[in-house]
């Protein structure tokens, strides 16, 4: 086996046991419990009135606009990992060192414009 | 290592962190909650349930977290009307699944130092990637209160439901730069080289203070406790996304919830205090570079527990102290406040480290 793959044997067997010990806390309930389903007992809890309509209806645009900019930002973020792991390295060759920091300081510089752009159009704003 | 050894050893690994410490902090939290409210709220707290109704130390704790367990394993769980029956079946699963994976890399206690090739022994799985591994897993547990809250059909719980969402993903944006200095200084993102590489006294917190206290906001939104606690705030949304849960669904989320309390603490502990370095105290070495095993090794995984604590402490300490926000409040501080605080952190601390070099 490839000895990069190796430590994630563990990970594989932990995953396993992991879900079997959600699967059989939640059925020993099911053997445990009793079982006396009533109408009354199951329709949705609305501080005791009846609920009128589905709850599934449409919702804010706000949120789809808060997704969009997780999926932005958290990918930036990702970017970053991987230079501020070597950064230390980067400046140890003095060649480098100026590349690698100079590099970074621009791509922030777009990132924070972006946010910047963002926040002025008002997608921060949860009036 | 061969493939059985590596097996066996991370069965065993994981019946004594995940079940022996993880789980069974997760289960005294349960009742030292509601203990450190009823301190801060001059009132006595959970005091009756007694073992055979005996009153000797720790009778009522004890008695306290076992009634809970056989009442939740006890009681009748259902599934509300119209709702999607199998969803809401595996939601409280999903939450709890993640939060325990997360503690696959976490280390307990010395491991090799960086750049020395050894057995990780106190440590689930030596992974490369190390820490974020435990983002992605993160980023998981946002799909159970989701899912769970879409399958319960409930206007609370599909209120409930998008406020975590979109407050976790948020927040996790913040969490995840938070760190960036610190790999930039240690040069690494496996805890186990970040501990080794802050040593007996360079610890996180005194080289990114500013890094420790966006880290503990972002984690206290992330575990959704106040006063970041929107998704599930009593008095407007009844329990938010499990209004519609009972009995062991319900525990099992709260399950879930508690040992990511713990998790993020530990991951506190290791990042920005050091793990479990202990303060003018050399961890010996062997001949071979691999680190000399004994008795300070168990003062070592002591402390690193102690430290553990100290974090999930100060995070009761600040659930019963602040108010909640205000939902526009929390978005605007996550992006507007968090996150340029985080990216300017990064800036400084590159143009320390380039500047000093």
């Amino acid at each position: 086996m490839d000895p990069n793959y190796a430590p994630y044997v563990p990970v594989v067997i932990i995953g396993i046991l992991v879900v079997g010990l959600a699967a059989v806390i939640l059925l020993a309930n099911r053997f445990l419990g009793p079982r006396r389903t009533t109408r009354e007992k199951a329709i949705p809890y609305e501080s005791g009135v009846d609920p009128v309509s589905t709850p599934r209806q449409r919702f804010s645009v706000k949120f789809y606009m808060t997704a969009m900019l997780f999926l932005i930002f958290d990918l930036e973020v990702v970017f970053i990992y991987p230079w501020a792991a070597r950064y230390s390295e980067f400046l140890r060759d003095n060649a480098f060192a100026p590349i690698a920091f100079w590099g970074m300081m621009f791509f922030v510089t777009i990132l924070s414009l972006g946010l910047l752009y963002e926040w002025k159009r008002g997608a921060m704003d949860w009036e | 290592m061969s493939m059985g050894e590596l097996i066996l050893w991370g069965l065993v690994k994981f019946v004594c962190i995940v079940l022996g410490w993880v789980m069974l902090v997760a289960t005294v939290l349960t009742l030292m909650e509601r203990k450190q409210s009823a301190a801060m709220q001059n009132r006595v707290g959970p005091n009756r349930a007694l073992i055979f109704g005996k009153k000797f130390p720790l009778s009522a704790f004890l008695g306290q977290i076992l009634a809970d367990a056989l009442k939740v394993l006890f009681k009748e769980d259902y599934e509300p009307v119209n709702g999607n029956k199998w969803l809401h079946r595996i939601a409280p699963a999903l939450g709890l699944i993640p939060a325990m994976l997360m503690w696959l890399v976490i280390p307990f206690g010395p491991g090799p130092p960086p750049g020395v090739e050894g057995h990780h022994w106190f440590q689930m799985a030596d992974l490369n990637v190390g820490i974020i591994f435990i983002f992605a897993i993160a980023s998981m547990s946002v799909y159970g209160a989701t899912i769970g809250a879409w399958a319960s059909n409930s206007a609370f719980s599909l209120l409930g439901g998008l406020r975590t969402a979109a407050q976790m993903i948020s927040y996790e944006v913040t969490l995840g730069l938070s760190l960036v200095g610190i790999f930039m200084i240690y040069g690494s993102v496996q805890l186990n080289d970040i501990i080794w590489a802050q040593g007996d006294m360079a610890w996180g917190i005194v080289t990114q203070p500013l890094a420790f206290v966006l880290f503990m906001v972002a984690a206290v939104a992330e575990t959704k406790r106040a006063p970041f606690d929107l998704p599930e705030a009593e008095s407007e949304l009844a329990a938010g996304y499990f209004t519609e849960y009972s009995s062991m669904r319900f525990a099992v989320f709260s399950l879930g919830e508690f040992i990511g309390i713990v998790a993020v603490a530990a991951i506190a502990a290791c990042v920005f205090l050091g793990g479990w370095q202990i303060p003018w105290v050399e961890t010996p070495l062997l001949a071979d570079g691999t680190v000399d095993y004994g008795w300070l090794t168990v003062a070592q995984v002591a402390i690193f527990l102690v430290k553990m604590v100290f974090i999930i402490w100060l995070q009761m300490q600040i659930r019963w102290t602040l108010p909640r926000f205000r939902y526009d409040q929390l978005m605007k501080l996550g992006w507007v406040y968090l996150l340029p605080l985080a990216i300017f952190n990064l800036v400084i601390t590159a143009l320390v480290m380039y500047v000093l070099r």
